[in-house]
């Protein structure tokens, strides 16, 4: 038999290091159950309808988070509004027009180096130009101007990348019947290439959810209840900025469990999201 | 029967690498020619230059003359997107757009303008009869087209090229990638379109050059090295290079 030539020391490497793998594995996976459990259990009973639909009053003293809520959205809308175009735009020109070689890799790194910067300095460089420089104050818009930096890199390559798997030959076919390059860009390379911005734009959602560092120096922490117009131009706290602030400054541990939780559901969604938009558009590809 | 292309003194370059050299032909109309020769030897190359698909490739040098219906195509004054309207192109793996099949024939008609669905709807009738595909797919018109077969797909591929009203029709070795059902039929399709369109094709097939084609282009290294009728070409060539090719000495 070709086990007895196993020699012992031999079984026994074999058998430590698969306990050494599946403690790796145990430790993994309980930290991770054990923190979403932690937050839910003192998260979730703080969440009320009160919580989610009323704005905060020091006169009455309560707390709700419906501004935050709302500010979230209106940072997500118009940081989104803002990027699409630019990094959609920029994708097209690079994959498509750019004939310069050396640029496009140029910009290519620069764009790879900008994704890998930590939040705080986009924040500090944002509350410098944007508040300060352009005038704009701490607001909601500031603050969406400083994502879209931080985006666009995300928003650029995913488009890139799925620009890349577009098959040349439908380039071809479709120059080959006279069609002009805008023609062939807007019918048969754009179109291939939407599933890519639809990623790119939920990894920037989730980012922007997860935001808080660039945010604390640009949008600033105000629980206003505004519509979207004035809300972009005052200053607001997101979900993620509230957790922070009601955490630290005002030790409202619950209030802040409680958004915990619902960034964590909302994340999930996402990601559950995306997920279902890449295996949508894979079938219709390949029908 | 006149010629509709005139190639005189053409060379192309990649680069450094001197693709074609010196290449003088006369392609009559409504006929079949072929390009037959070894890989590598440029015959690809040529039929791209003849509606100018080379022009997507940056590092291409053109010198000489092609002249289509007496006019110069490399001249500033030639709308190229018109010029390959005029010169329609099949591609050796067929290349139908990830849409309906009724949207793949449409598509060359709306990108030059037409726009009325009437109109449209009998382009594309008409084009899919021509291609000899209607009765496979007048059932299926709104189905994605990527659901045909290899061979179905390549007859879409004709029926678009048609769609546009072409007067040349330039094939890329259309039939490489499909079985020898799919191939006949393309083969059968290819003599009935001569009767209104001038067919250039290349080809790797020897037999399919004898069976199809009226001339015959034999291209080695990137020369052209005998032209001229394909019987007589295949029975008594003049030159001993292209003896030894189509006698399967190499290749």
């Amino acid at each position: 038999m070709q086990d007895s030539k196993i020699s012992k020391a031999r079984k026994a490497y074999i058998s430590i290091m698969k306990v050494l793998m599946w403690l790796s594995v145990a430790v993994t996976c309980s930290l991770v159950t054990f923190l979403i459990i932690y937050v839910f259990i003192k998260g979730i009973p703080n969440i009320s309808w009160e919580l989610l639909s009323e704005k905060p009053s020091y006169l009455s003293e309560k707390i709700g988070i419906l501004p935050d809520i709302l500010n979230t959205v209106y940072i997500v809308i118009a940081t989104l509004l803002i990027v699409l175009p630019i990094g959609v735009g920029a994708a097209i020109y690079l994959t498509e027009y750019a004939q310069n070689k050396k640029l496009v890799n140029t910009i290519e790194y620069a764009a790879e180096t900008l994704s890998g910067i930590p939040s705080i300095i986009y924040g500090l460089v944002g509350m410098l130009f944007f508040c300060q420089f352009l005038n704009m104050k701490t607001s909601l818009l500031a603050g969406a101007l400083t994502l879209v930096i931080m985006n666009l890199p995300t928003i650029m390559r995913t488009t890139q990348e799925s620009l890349k798997t577009v098959p040349q030959s439908y380039r071809e076919g479709a120059f080959g019947l006279g069609a002009g390059k805008w023609r062939v860009i807007r019918t048969v390379v754009f179109p291939g290439c939407v599933d890519g911005v639809i990623t790119g734009c939920i990894l920037s959602v989730g980012r922007i959810l997860g935001e808080s560092a660039a945010l604390l120096f640009t949008a600033g922490f105000a629980h206003a209840l505004n519509g979207i117009i004035e809300g972009l131009s005052s200053s607001g706290s997101t979900l993620t900025v509230a957790l922070y602030v009601y955490a630290k400054e005002q030790g409202e541990f619950g209030v802040a469990f409680a958004i915990a939780a619902i960034l964590m559901i909302l994340t999930l969604i996402i990601n559950l999201s995306a997920a279902m938009v890449e295996r949508y558009f894979k079938k219709r590809r390949t029908i | 029967m006149s010629s509709i292309v005139t190639v005189k003194n053409m060379c192309l370059w990649y680069g450094e690498h001197q693709a074609l050299k010196d290449v003088n032909i006369n392609i009559p109309e409504k006929s079949i020619t072929a390009f037959i020769g070894p890989s590598g030897c440029g015959k690809s190359t040529f039929l791209k230059s003849l509606n100018r698909m080379n022009d997507l490739i940056p590092s291409v040098k053109i010198t000489g003359d092609v002249k289509y219906n007496g006019k110069n195509i490399f001249e500033s004054s030639v709308d190229v997107n018109e010029l390959r309207r005029e010169i329609g192109m099949v591609f050796q793996k067929p290349n139908p757009f990830p849409m309906s099949i009724y949207d793949n024939v449409a598509y060359g008609p709306r990108t030059h303008g037409v726009k009325s669905k009437a109109k449209l709807d009998d382009i594309v009738e008409q084009s899919l009869k021509d291609a000899a595909i209607w009765e496979e797919v007048k059932d299926r018109l709104k189905k994605n087209a990527l659901g045909l077969s290899g061979g179905q797909q390549q007859r879409l591929c004709i029926a678009r090229a048609l769609a546009v009203k072409p007067a040349v029709l330039l094939m890329d070795e259309p039939t490489s990638a499909l079985d020898p059902i799919s191939t006949s039929k393309i083969e059968e399709l290819t003599i009935k379109l001569k009767e209104n369109y001038t067919i250039i094709m290349v080809t790797h097939n020897m037999q399919q050059a004898v069976r199809i084609s009226d001339q015959t282009a034999f291209f080695l290294l990137g020369e052209l090295v005998e032209y001229g009728n394909t019987e007589t070409l295949f029975s008594t060539p003049k030159d001993k290079r292209t003896e030894d090719y189509i006698t399967g000495r190499f290749g």
